[in-house]
């Protein structure tokens, strides 16, 4: 636990929640540095290279949107915004500027800390594919294409199959509607979300024990999805 | 006690205290009056200027005519001068009284020479107003003392009085009612000797074009008669004044009903002469003058012309204070005589006739026809009189200079339609000739005539009557087939038949005539009708001010617009729109100045006549509220007095819609308001509550924690930081929800939609109120061919997750919740069910109302806000939401959204 350590960027200046944000952290082991302030944040970014920025989209200097987007200029790592449940559009309009992820405050450690694994995850391997999961009591084998669950295998179609590994390369971080149309049926046909709809519906039927209770193929309300193993 | 003494009447007192206010606001005219030029009155005024200075006044001189009297120059030299308007007329440069200057310097006195001074409406700068007296008026109106002069000639009634005494009209009149109302008249009198010796001695200045006419003027017989004039004013004027003092003293003598006249004016020369005298004849006697114009069938067939004389005539009388009413009838007498009757008038005034002799035997005149009818009233007959010694030129005035070229035009295709009568006669009659005598068929022509008469107008009917006889002559009489008469008696029937005819076509036209005119007349009253019902029906400024142009626009044939002003009392320029009823280039400063005033201006007011269109304020109750702009197509159209009232009386309906809806706006926002504030007293009282019980156990059960002393096991501090973490999401959620209200309440709810899938959104729902769900069982029932809708996600999923929510709070652990889902008429309906106990007792609805809640401080607490908010969002998407109690027991809460474009 040395140079392995990662660090962890926490933009928020509100000191309390900084405080409540390192201890978690910290307990789950990773090395936290705070900026309270854009200026400051993006410093500690070029100059400290974190692994990983948490940032709070309210800050006194800057909106949080312009650091999410001047990070993208010297940086790919990952972004994790922290935001209000009624500030909908501020957390779409972070997605597009580019940030990972989103969290929604009030937040729990193992919402906050899923997070953050993932997005390590993601970072440590990108491009990566992962070649076998395990979703719940089922393994997907993504080399083989195959699926097998406690009751024998699970037939899933090619496009199934294809929507599902979309989800699976993001470790449990969201992805958007237009991602996975563009990543499954091509960019002409983002926008038109009527077929994904019908595939998240018939994966659901296949991968969850309650498919009108997902614990796993999850939807971000009005933004898209996430894959949920943990 | 004694009797009291005659008390005033409170009424009459009341208005006098208005008019004394209305005086005090309004600057006080002080009118230096002469009875011709060079008596003195520019000198007068100056002096008395400068020993107003010299006492501490603040006097300035704003315009003196600049005649180049070395007596006047010196009086000039230490007052201070306003710089005066260059205005360009006519290539050359013109100094004008500058009446902005004026009215930003605010003098206490301000001095303008020559109050009948005409302004230059040609110049440019064009004048705001056409006359001076406007000016001064428009300055008092602004609370500025204002000194001027004038001479008697220049005064309107006494217009052709002084003309038939010099022989020489004035152009420049001023409204008897200035010098009336002036505060302070100054006779400025000088003896015609001493006059002339002026003259002689070169003191007044006489513009050389003027010379001969003004060495005519300034004979001393007229000088006399001027003199004696200029007196008998003053002192008529000082007598109206003694007497309105009198009138404020409380008088014992019985109350004496003033006298009514009623004028009958024809639209000839002697119209305008009959209108003056009248004024004056009313005047001294005090009496209230009606001018009365009757419109007869015969005045259609006048020339234009004529028409826009009687125009003038009845402007003119407006103008000098008469009230003007037309009235039509078949003849003038009758019409005249009822109507003097209902109005209680004493005496009618008529002009001498024109017919004599055996014509007037015939077809006696009005004046005539009054005289010999007994009716108890009495009647002047004013002589006829010609022009004054061929004096000045017609008056153009700006009626007659704007109005058409042309008289009514003749309608050719009549004539042709009145031959054809003639044939459609002779026909009749050569297939009655083997069956009847010659008596019928003449009977036939009779009837051929009449229908004529009715149908084409008078000269086709006369067309018609002689080609009868023609034609009756050359089929029927013997020897047929010729012209020729072979019996003589057939000529006597010739000259009855033809007699018959022409009298028969003639009241037949008249009838006809009669008809238009009052049809006409009855139309526009029912345009009237048509918009007070419409405009009462209407909601919305907008809607009152296309239903105001769309009906002014018809019924005055005009380009009409409705201006309202922004909110800094200015106006817009009106918006461009395909609608040719919409007038699209008003002038907006004439329109800011009607807006100011209060007052018309523009086309056929005193204001800016020389405008296209006329501007009228909307005047409510309080203020004026806007301005109709009317761009007429024939100007005659509102010139006319009974237009312009009915004009006027539109716009007031106008004016009292929209009123009304403004008002109604006011209340509105009043109302809110009054609600918002209630809102937030519920709010605060609510919220204070709801979040400070949250907060007593998060700091209850933290404080715990952290306590060293306190010896708690592993599964205690579990339970007490759940129940932190559970209350401190109570109180986010609540928070929210309040944001949600007040972001809703602001307006319109902005809905980012997308298509989604029931099942998706019941499953986030489901999921956010993962930690609140475990007592209770929850089952959802969705079909799998539910159609997918198009909606905001976000606010959906709120809506559920409050449904549910809800169904949790109010119910104990272990009831059973449901989530159903089906399309039921077109409809997507999802229902959040449960077996608790049911709604409250009361109105279901209530429930979604603001701050209410199904029971008192019921457990759990939650603001009331979250059904309302549910409501808010679902009429935000057009659906609709209910409660009701299941008859199996336990509540329902149904949402219903159209599915509309969503069975793709």
């Amino acid at each position: 636990m040395t140079e392995a350590m990662f660090l962890v960027l926490v933009v928020e200046d509100d000191r309390d929640i900084s405080a409540v944000l390192r201890t978690l952290l910290e307990a789950e082991g990773y090395r936290v540095a705070v900026a309270e302030c854009a200026e400051r944040a993006l410093v500690e970014a070029r100059g400290r290279r974190p692994d990983l920025m948490l940032l709070d989209l309210g800050l006194p200097d800057r909106d949080g949107q312009s650091v999410i987007r001047e990070v993208r200029g010297f940086s790919p790592l990952p972004i994790i915004v922290l935001s209000a449940r009624t500030m909908e559009a501020e957390r779409i309009a972070a997605l597009d500027a580019g940030a990972d992820d989103y969290v929604t405050k009030p937040f729990s450690s193992r919402e906050l800390l899923a997070r953050v694994r993932a997005a390590l995850r993601r970072a440590a391997r990108t491009g990566g594919q992962p070649s076998l999961l395990k979703i719940g009591l089922l393994d997907v084998d993504f080399a083989r294409r195959q699926t097998q669950g406690p009751g024998g295998p699970v037939h899933l179609t090619p496009l199934e199959f294809r929507v599902l590994e979309c989800l699976a390369r993001a470790h449990g971080l969201i992805v958007t509607r237009d991602q996975i149309i563009r990543e499954v049926w091509g960019p002409d046909r983002v926008g038109d979300t009527r077929n994904l709809r019908v595939y998240v519906k018939l994966l659901r039927g296949k991968i969850e024990p309650e498919p009108d209770r997902p614990r796993f193929l999850l939807t971000e309300a009005g933004v898209g999805y996430r894959l949920d193993v943990d | 006690m004694t009797e009291e003494p005659s008390r005033p009447d409170p009424d009459r007192l009341l208005a006098e205290v208005v008019r004394d206010e209305a005086r005090a606001k309004r600057g006080r005219l002080r009118t230096f009056f002469g009875a011709s030029a060079g008596v003195g009155k520019t000198y007068a005024m100056l002096e008395a200027a400068r020993s107003a200075r010299a006492g501490g006044v603040d006097v300035v001189v704003g315009y003196v005519e600049p005649h180049g009297r070395a007596e006047t120059e010196r009086l000039l030299e230490g007052l201070e001068r306003l710089p005066t308007l260059p205005v360009l007329y006519r290539g050359a440069v013109r100094q004008e009284f500058d009446l902005d200057a004026a009215l930003r310097r605010r003098a206490a006195i301000t001095l303008v020479d020559e109050l009948a001074h005409s302004n230059l409406v040609d110049g440019q700068p064009p004048p705001r107003h056409a006359k001076r007296w406007q000016d001064i008026e428009e300055m008092l109106g602004a609370g500025l003392d204002v000194w001027t002069t004038v001479n008697v000639q220049h005064l309107e009634s006494l217009n052709d009085v002084v003309a038939g005494i010099t022989g020489v009209r004035q152009q420049e009149t001023v409204p008897d009612r200035i010098f009336d109302d002036a505060d302070e008249i100054e006779l400025i009198d000088l003896p015609p000797d001493d006059l002339l010796e002026r003259l002689r001695a070169g003191k007044v200045y006489l513009p050389e074009q003027a010379q001969t006419a003004i060495e005519r003027f300034f004979r001393k017989p007229n000088l006399i008669a001027l003199r004696e004039l200029a007196l008998r004013r003053t002192a008529d004027r000082v007598d109206a004044a003694a007497r309105e003092y009198a009138g404020r003293e409380p008088v014992s003598r019985p109350w004496l009903a003033r006298d009514r006249f009623l004028i009958a004016v024809a639209p000839d020369e002697q119209a305008e002469h009959l209108v003056r005298f009248a004024k004056r004849f009313a005047d001294a006697l005090d009496a209230e003058w009606t001018v009365v114009s009757v419109e007869t069938p015969a005045m259609l067939r006048l020339s234009e012309a004529e028409r826009n004389r009687r125009i003038d005539v009845l402007r003119l009388a407006e103008s000098l204070g008469a009230e003007t009413v037309t009235l039509d009838g078949p003849a003038p007498g009758p019409v005249i005589l009822e109507y003097a009757r209902v109005r209680n008038a004493s005496r009618i005034v008529v002009g001498e006739p024109r017919r004599r002799g055996w014509r007037s035997w015939l077809r006696p005149t009005t004046a005539t026809y009054l005289i010999r009818r007994p009716h108890g009233i009495d009647v002047t007959v004013v002589a006829k009189r010609d022009e004054a010694g061929g004096g000045g030129p017609a008056r153009r005035t700006a009626a007659s200079a704007v109005a058409g070229s042309g008289g009514a035009e003749i309608r050719w295709d009549r004539y042709w339609w009145a031959v054809g009568m003639s044939a459609i006669a002779t026909l009749v009659g050569a297939l009655m000739d083997p069956f009847f005598s010659v008596t019928n068929i003449v009977m036939v022509y009779l009837l051929g005539a009449l229908v004529a008469g009715l149908r084409f107008g008078r000269g086709p009917a006369t067309l018609t009557a002689v080609l009868n006889i023609a034609c009756f002559n050359f089929f029927f009489v013997p020897p047929r087939l010729t012209f020729a008469v072979s019996d003589v008696q057939y000529l006597v029937t010739f000259a009855v038949m033809l007699a018959v005819a022409l009298t028969i076509a003639n009241l037949a036209a008249n009838v006809r005539q009669q008809t238009r005119v009052a049809g006409a007349r009855e139309r526009r009253t029912a345009m009237l009708y048509a918009m007070s019902r419409e405009l009462a029906a209407a909601r919305g400024i907008d809607a009152m001010r296309e239903l105001a142009v769309k009906h002014v626009a018809e019924t005055f044939a005009s380009k009409v617009v409705v201006l309202l002003p922004n909110r800094v009392n200015h106006f817009d320029p009106v918006a461009v729109r395909a609608d040719p009823r919409i007038y699209e280039s008003p002038d907006l400063s004439i329109a800011q100045w009607v807006y100011d005033k209060g007052e018309p201006a523009g086309l056929g007011t005193d204001t800016l006549p020389g405008a296209p269109a006329i501007y009228l304020p909307l005047l409510g109750a309080a203020r004026p509220l806007g301005v109709l702009a009317v761009l007429p197509s024939n100007r005659r159209r509102v010139l006319l007095p009974e237009q312009r009232h009915l004009l006027e009386t539109f716009a007031g309906q106008v004016a009292l819609a929209i009123e009304r809806t403004q008002l109604a706006e006011a209340a509105e926002i009043a109302r809110v308001a009054a609600e918002t504030e209630t809102l937030r007293n519920t709010l605060l009282a609510s919220i204070s509550h709801d979040i400070r019980t949250p907060l007593a156990v998060i700091a209850g059960a933290s404080s715990a924690l952290s306590d060293a002393r306190l010896q708690l096991d592993e599964a205690t501090r579990a339970r007490l930081a759940r129940s932190i973490e559970a209350k401190a999401r109570d109180v986010s959620e609540l928070v929210s929800n309040v944001l949600d209200l007040m972001r809703f309440g602001a307006g319109r709810i902005p809905l980012r939609r997308d298509w989604e899938t029931v099942d998706d959104l019941v499953g986030v729902a489901l999921s956010r109120l993962e930690g609140r769900l475990h007592e209770h069982v929850v089952t959802v029932a969705l079909p799998d061919d539910l159609p997918a809708v198009f909606v905001d996600a976000g606010l959906m999923i709120q809506v559920l997750a409050n449904l549910l929510d809800n169904a949790v709070r109010h119910t104990p652990p272990g009831t059973h919740v449901a989530i159903h889902g089906q399309v039921r008429d077109g409809n997507l309906e999802i229902a959040v069910e449960d077996d608790g106990a049911g709604l409250p007792p009361g109105d279901p609805d209530r429930l979604f109302m603001k701050f209410q809640r199904g029971r008192e401080e019921g457990e759990g607490g939650g603001a009331g806000l979250g059904l309302a908010i549910c409501r808010a969002i679902i009429q935000a998407h057009d659906g609709e939401i209910h409660a009701s109690n299941r008859p199996q027991g336990g509540a329902r809460f149904a949402i219903r959204l159209p599915i509309g474009e969503a069975s793709e």
